[in-house]
């Protein structure tokens, strides 16, 4: 249902991040999954998380993890206290301010290494 | 389409089952704030994945408690990404046969993924595999 304005936009990227963290979480209970075959096998594999390919990927997965956590909240806000949705774009900035303030420094230090 | 509420959230349901998964989302997604971004800190920002390896796991289990917390995040997560990929059926997926082979593919995935997941927390044991 199309209703336009940022309501719609946080909807897409809320679908779209919620697949991709959903597709990670499949891969990584595999990659954890190889612990039960020791050592080796286990760190020849999550090896691969250190390459710098991953660790841009790395970088996608928190951002798709936060946003979806942060906007979460605001669905659940103005699902349970209704009174605040003429304010719900405001809430929707709010939700992108505190994801640029906390993605900043995350992905900073997560792509550290590389430089 | 599923009903959207103004926030672009899915409208409260009525009542039934589709009521317990809409309060679900929300209280799973509640729980998972601090298990899912727990999880990330813990991973990714206080140790790194330079320093994840057999030895790392092996010692974080070592602790039932630290288990414990991944398989609540286990559950969760597949539960809530579960469910949200079934209203994508129900938005996205118009043909009656292929929405009943979608959703029998879904079921099926997230019960392998919660058993083997489950196995693997639950019988890990550092010296089985060497």
């Amino acid at each position: 249902m199309y209703r336009g304005g940022t309501g719609q936009w946080a909807w897409w990227l809320h679908r779209f991040s919620g697949v991709g963290v959903l597709l990670f979480l499949l891969i990584h209970i595999l990659d954890t999954g190889l612990v039960l075959f020791g050592p080796e096998v286990y760190d020849r594999v999550v090896k691969i998380y250190v390459h710098p390919v991953f660790r841009v990927g790395e970088v996608g997965l928190a951002g798709a993890v936060l946003y979806h956590a942060l906007n979460g909240i605001r669905i659940t806000l103005l699902d349970f206290y209704p009174e605040l949705s003429p304010r719900q774009r405001q809430i929707f900035y709010g939700v992108v301010s505190v994801f640029i303030l906390v993605f900043i420094p995350v992905a900073a230090k997560m792509l550290a290494p590389l430089f | 389409m599923a009903e959207l509420s103004a926030t672009g959230g899915r409208a409260r349901p009525a009542g039934g089952l589709e009521l317990y998964a809409w309060l679900f989302m929300r209280v799973s997604g509640i729980a998972l704030l601090l298990l899912a971004l727990g999880h990330l800190a813990i991973m990714h920002l206080i140790n790194s994945v330079d320093e994840i390896n057999f030895a790392f796991v092996a010692a974080r289990w070592a602790n039932p408690l630290w288990r414990l917390y991944d398989w609540f995040l286990l559950f969760l997560a597949l539960l809530h990404g579960f469910n949200g990929v079934r209203v994508m059926v129900d938005d996205y997926v118009r043909s009656p046969g292929l929405r009943v082979v979608s959703l029998v593919a879904l079921y099926s995935l997230v019960l392998f993924f919660l058993f083997a997941g489950s196995l693997v927390i639950l019988t890990f044991h550092p010296l089985a595999g060497s």
